[in-house]
């Protein structure tokens, strides 16, 4: 059909010159409109056309405004204002007649006069209130024809101000006897929907009626409300799934009248919707999607013809059964679909077929890896479009083994897109990219070079603001921080002595700011040349005032000796008069600082800790205006949590249970990180997680705990092996670790030169291999949970050390000793090893040689000092946990394990620590965890060859009870025997850390009776047992708890779900119980010991966990939260 | 949903214009001159998906005419192209073996027959035979109408 057309079209142009032709005969030399549109094709120049429709326009005004016009040469007269103001002039006079037309024509009149009002009338045009009443008329009126207009002119432009007014009229019609009144009125209420949904709430019943009009037509007219309000809410119509795939069914088999068929495919529009509704009803709900993998299957089946339109069904398929609970063979059959239009040879099929990759390729980057030189050929596509698709696909599949490959694709399109969106998007890509998978420092730097010079100022603000945050905030490392931060200057420098003039704004801002902060780490270069080179841009022509300013601040911190001096004042003398308020200021800055060096450094200190800066959290400085409101009489303000509290006990029965009532008034609280998410506002929608986004809806669904994972990194975790897997030939190619990545450049050029096709063919295959490093499924590491095979290297690092933590810290072990040893990637290997059931053990190690134990220091120190954190269920070494390097003190723990008493055996224990020892006695402990108590058990060694008698042991603590159990110390012990000494302890009051001490006496046969001292440090997390409640009952405790904390933990955010993955962590750990986690939030429950419960709401926002701790006890919540902390620091 | 449908020439002249969301005359014009230059820059033979800000764009060409829909992200392409084809399926009925001649002409033509088929930036209707007879009804109203420049003929 459409050859047909074209090949007329083709040779109808010729035509207007040619009267005779019977093409032209419709169009009457006499019509008005005929001899205008003549008028201007005979034109050469615009100048000419506006003349001419000036006149037009002219002569038009005279007649609508003269009464003697009848409506029917009003019509006339609007459809030529109409075609002037289509060519770009106004015509506004003619707006009140357009609306007349409305009003009062004839039918065919009032058509024209409401097309005129549609497309001259803005949504928000005061005259449109003069069409209400016509509207209402005409939709009263007993002409369908009226009838239908109407509707179609409120569909087209009703603000929503005015919906009220008719909508009685509109929803009237649902119950029209003519069918294409009752879809229009349907489809007007779509159009209301989504411009007001609260005003057409009530209706939703009639909705459900129209969704079982017998009228095919009318039915699918509903179908796009419900997409509408199953987007927003798919859990309230989950029941209508079964009559959607009956639908589905029916249309597939073509029980629609013909009416419906388009190109003999039946009701092709109808079946995609219903997929599309489908696919949201089907996700992450495997019962549901079982009601329709069968319609699924037999439309993949019915859709074998050759046409576009089938092969729109068919992504739509295989998008949706991508998108719910997954079927293995649906999926086989979905993945060779989209084999066939990534492989078709039509541009649009592939396109979509790269599309449909992009969408599935997260689930199962195997797919990628199938279609792999397909994706490098369509990478060099002369049609950009294709090109960038195909960045976008590749955007998905980044990693740290291939982000320098993608990151040098994406910014090879950059620099031929002119397109300001693309490039604004893509920026951001490579941005986010950079700083999550950067293998060194000097590719960091010189990609982020090339996103300023690119991005320019069409970027993002939040780029290179977050890339400054990250060079003055620093990682975990003193050294990698300075050796950055000296690279950035470096290469700003070399950037500076180039061509600065062609640099964007932004970047010249970014490098002012980078050298003004740490230039003085080139120890080689003199801070007036940097001065230099920085007036120099002052002095260019295209610097912006902005710049400038940055530029004078950069300066102001640099100036010193008297050369740096001389050229600031130089500089300064300059602009202090300049005529631009905030140089001038700048200016006069800079010439007092630069004489006076003093102030300078208290101003700008160098390279300052942004951190220190002293903020009053507290806002005291508001003190004065809060006791001037309250004594005039305003209400004081409560946090939210108790205005939640007080609410809850005025109710007298409360039926809301604790998981509606406590969300609310959390989300209102929990802003309590400063820190912006600023790599997420970045990136495009479209790389969120899929899961992620399902919640956020605040949806009911509930995560628990042990559901089946379905699908993992590796993709659908079905056991099935796919054929094309074997089949598959990887390129061999050496794998590089992210630290030889630079090298990939030139090993890339080093292609063996055979024959120049093979060499080309070979090219692609190295690309290919390079591009599609880190997806093959020979990554076992995957399934194990550790879900980064190469650690990000840009970690941010952990900002918000508590003052309780810093506090404890120092009382511990020497501050410096624990930043060192914060987050010691040593201490990864070692925790993760640990066998999933054990409890929370700490292992001690003796730090101080008078004998004090610190377990707390231990768990941190181990990784280097190497001992083994020792997680032992039994007596025996866990087997799970081999030594790298065998402790001295192994064998001997070993055995004293064997005196450990019975009944604590098997229960939960630390490792044995020495605690003091001279050349008679040696003292170990540890410390068993029993249900109601914590048992510290002494083992007392005589390593002498003599008998010790009057042995005596005092153990003490200020923070716990400590009660001796079973007998009584032992009095005598015999040479090389080994004595235990129990004692219960339970705790007065929590801290993070508590201290046992105590002191042992003894009498040798010859000497006299000697003394020795020790003291047993142990976290309060051995303390800490899981508390078992209910839902139910922790939102009952929750309200009666009145101590609480508030803090942001770091998230664990590279498992597929952080919340539960972070959770698990704490209850392995800490022994928390997890109550239940539901959807972005999560309840947690322990007690220490047995009668002090803390619990505690998890939240996850921007990017951290967002936890609110209650418990009776007082200091219990810090305490928690403290280890809380380190637990997942650790992890 | 569709955004908006525009129809021009191969010279960039504009023949119509449907706006599904309200939008204010300077955006209009500013995405009229973003489409006709993006769209006539196109190569032959390359890709009829476009993107422009967070919409796509569908466009084909009939000869010396540029279709150029604008729907939102998430919706099909093809089957966007498809309703291209189809409005242009039912100009060629209507008007029989339609040329942009009968478009520049009859332009009001054009819009009815649009709004039968299209309605609040959803199909309304894709029955070939319904939207004429709709169409057809209401001309026929018009019977009697004397006025020369409206002698259309009706089924080819």
């Amino acid at each position: 059909m459409s050859d047909v057309v074209e090949k007329t079209l083709t040779a109808l142009p010729s035509l207007l010159s040619l009267d005779s032709q019977p093409g032209s005969a419709k169009l009457s030399s006499t019509s008005k409109l005929g001899s205008l549109i003549r008028g201007i094709t005979e034109l050469t120049s615009k100048h000419e056309e506006e003349k001419l429709i000036q006149r037009e326009l002219l002569s038009i005004k005279e007649q609508v405004a003269s009464p003697n016009t009848t409506m029917r040469q009003m019509k006339e007269l609007m459809v030529r204002t109409i075609y002037c103001e289509m060519l770009g002039y106004e015509a506004s006079f003619s707006y009140i007649h357009a609306i007349k037309l409305a009003q009062q024509g004839s039918v065919l009149e009032k058509r024209v006069g409401y097309l005129a009002v549609s497309l001259f009338l803005n949504e928000s045009h005061e005259l449109l209130l003069l069409l209400v009443n016509t509207v209402l008329k005409d939709l009263q009126s007993t002409n369908l024809i009226e009838v239908c207009m109407a509707l179609t002119v409120v569909s087209q432009m009703f603000p929503k101000d005015m919906i009220p007014a008719i909508l009685p009229l509109v929803e009237e019609k649902l119950n029209h006897p003519k069918e294409i009144i009752r879809r229009k009125a349907v489809l007007a209420l779509y159009k209301f929907y989504l411009i007001a949904p609260n005003q057409v709430q009530h209706i939703h019943n009639k909705f459900r009626k129209a969704l079982c009009d017998k009228d095919p037509g009318v039915m699918t007219a509903s179908l796009h409300i419900y997409l509408q309000m199953i987007q927003e809410n798919p859990e309230g119509y989950k029941d209508l799934t079964g009559s959607f795939v009956t639908i589905l069914k029916q249309v597939v088999g073509g029980k629609l009248p013909m009416d419906f068929n388009y190109h003999s495919v039946p009701a092709p529009w109808l079946q995609i919707q219903l997929l599309r509704i489908l696919s949201l009803l089907g996700k992450n709900d495997p019962s549901t999607s079982e009601i329709m993998y069968e319609v699924l299957d037999e439309s993949l089946r019915r859709a074998g013809m050759n046409h576009n339109i089938t092969y729109a069904i068919l992504y739509e398929c295989v998008k949706c059964i991508y998108t719910i609970h997954p079927k293995s063979d649906l999926l086989e059959k979905a993945a060779k679909c989209i084999g066939n239009f990534v492989l078709s040879p039509k541009i649009n099929l592939k396109y979509l077929g790269l599309k449909a990759l992009t969408y599935v390729v997260q689930q199962d980057p195997k797919l990628a890896l199938q279609h792999q030189m397909t994706i490098i050929e369509c990478l060099d596509h002369p049609d950009l479009i294709i090109k960038r698709e195909t960045l976008e696909l590749l955007f998905r599949i980044t990693n740290a083994q291939n982000v320098t490959v993608i990151v040098e694709k994406m910014l090879e399109f950059l620099r031929i897109s002119k397109d300001d969106h693309n490039t604004i998007d893509l920026v951001g890509k490579v941005a986010e990219l950079a700083e999550k998978y950067a293998p060194d420092n000097e590719w960091f730097i010189e990609t982020m070079n090339t996103v300023f010079s690119i991005g320019g100022d069409v970027m993002q603000p939040d780029i290179p603001n977050s890339f400054l945050k990250l060079l003055s905030e620093g990682f975990d490392s003193v050294e990698e921080d300075r050796k950055l931060r000296l690279f950035a200057v470096n290469s700003y420098i070399s950037l500076l002595q180039g061509e600065p003039g062609k640099l964007p704004q932004r970047f010249l801002q970014v490098i002012s700011w980078v050298l003004g902060e740490y230039s003085y780490l080139k120890e080689d270069l003199e801070s007036a040349a940097v001065l230099r080179l920085l007036a120099k841009l002052l002095d260019m022509k295209n610097s912006s005032s902005e710049t400038k300013s940055w530029v004078f601040m950069a300066m102001t911190k640099l100036c010193e000796g008297t050369a740096g001096v001389s050229v600031a004042q130089e500089v300064s003398e300059t602009y202090s008069s300049s005529m631009d308020t905030v140089l001038r200021q700048r200016a006069q800055e800079l010439e007092h600082l630069s004489q006076d060096s003093e102030l300078c450094a208290k101003v700008l200190p160098r390279g300052g800790d942004r951190e220190h800066v002293e903020v009053d959290s507290s806002l005291s400085f508001l003190d004065g205006f809060v006791s001037e409101a309250l004594a005039a009489g305003a209400a004081p303000y409560k946090p939210p949590h108790q205005r939640q509290e007080e609410l809850a006990q005025a109710k007298v029965l409360s039926l809301e249970p604790y998981s509606l009532s406590l969300p609310i008034s959390m989300s209102s609280c929990s802003i309590t990180d400063r820190q912006s998410p600023t790599l997420l506002s970045m990136s495009s929608g479209l790389s969120g997680d899929s899961t992620d986004l399902s919640h956020k809806g605040g949806s009911t669904t509930l995560k628990l705990d042990g559901v089946k994972r379905v699908w993992g990194r590796e993709g659908y975790l079905s056991q099935k092996e796919p054929v094309e897997e074997s089949a598959q030939v990887e390129v061999p190619s050496p794998v590089r670790s992210p630290n030889q990545q630079e090298e990939g450049d030139s090993s890339h050029s080093q292609t063996p030169t055979v024959t120049p096709t093979l060499g080309c063919e070979q090219e692609k295959q190295q690309l290919a291999s390079s591009l599609f490093l880190g997806l093959s499924t020979q990554s076992p590491v995957c399934l194990m949970g550790k879900s980064e095979p190469a650690p990000q290297r840009f970690r941010r690092k952990a900002k918000s050390l508590n003052t309780s933590e810093q506090i404890s810290n120092s009382l511990i072990s020497s501050p410096s000793a624990v930043d060192n040893l914060l987050c010691n990637n040593l201490l990864d290997s070692s925790i993760t090893s640990e066998p999933d059931l054990s409890p929370p053990e700490r292992t001690t190690e003796l730090t101080t040689a008078n004998g004090t134990c610190n377990t707390e220091t231990a768990l941190t120190d181990s990784g280097m000092k190497g001992s083994n954190p020792a997680l032992n269920r039994d007596n025996s070494v866990d087997a799970t946990d081999p030594p790298s390097h065998e402790d001295m003190d192994r064998p001997k723990n070993v055995c004293l394990m064997s005196h450990l008493p019975a009944e604590l055996c098997g229960l939960a224990h630390s490792e044995i620590t020495p605690l003091c020892t001279n050349q008679s006695l040696s003292l170990s402990a540890c410390h068993v965890q029993k249900e109601d108590s914590l048992v510290l058990v002494v083992f007392i060694n005589n390593c002498s060859d003599s008998d010790i008698q009057q042995t005596r042991i005092q153990v003490d603590s200020e923070d716990l009870e400590v009660s001796c159990v079973g007998d009584s110390p032992v009095e005598e012990l015999r040479s090389l025997s080994v004595a235990v000494c129990q004692y219960s302890l339970t705790v007065k009051r929590p801290l993070v850390n508590v201290e046992v001490v105590g002191m042992i006496s003894y009498q040798l046969p010859v000497v006299t009776t000697q003394e020795l001292q020790f003291s047993y440090k142990l976290p309060l997390s051995s303390f800490i047992r899981p508390l078992m409640v209910s839902t139910e009952e922790y939102g009952t405790m929750w309200l009666a708890f009145s101590n609480d904390t508030k803090q942001n933990l770091t998230l664990i955010s590279d498992e597929q779900e952080p919340l539960a993955a972070t959770l698990n962590v704490l209850r392995k750990k800490l022994q928390l119980h997890i109550v239940e986690i539901i959807g972005m939030e999560g309840i947690v429950a322990c007690s220490l010991l047995q009668d002090q419960p803390c619990l505690m709401h998890c939240r996850v926002h921007a990017g951290t966990l967002a936890v609110w701790l209650r418990s009776p006890t007082p200091d219990l919540p810090d305490c928690l939260i403290y280890h809380c902390q380190r637990a997942l620091q650790c992890h | 949903m569709m955004r908006f449908l525009l129809l021009f020439s191969r010279q960039g002249k504009l023949r119509l214009q449907k706006w599904f969301t309200p939008m204010s005359d300077r955006e209009k014009k500013k995405i009229i001159r973003d489409m006709t230059t993006m769209v006539l820059a196109r190569q032959p033979r390359s890709c009829n998906f476009l993107h422009w800000k967070d919409l796509k764009i569908i466009y084909k060409r009939y000869a010396s005419l540029y279709f150029c829909l604008a729907v939102e992200n998430q919706e099909n392409e093809l089957l966007a192209l498809e309703v291209i084809h189809r409005y242009v399926e039912l100009l060629d009925k209507y008007f029989g073996n339609v040329c942009e001649l009968d478009i520049i002409f009859n332009f009001e033509k054009a819009y009815f027959i649009l709004d039968e088929f299209l309605m609040g930036g959803e199909i309304q209707e894709t029955s070939k035979q319904i939207v004429n007879r709709s169409i057809e009804a209401s001309d026929m109203l018009q019977e009697d109408d004397s006025s020369e420049w409206y002698e259309v003929e009706l089924f080819g």
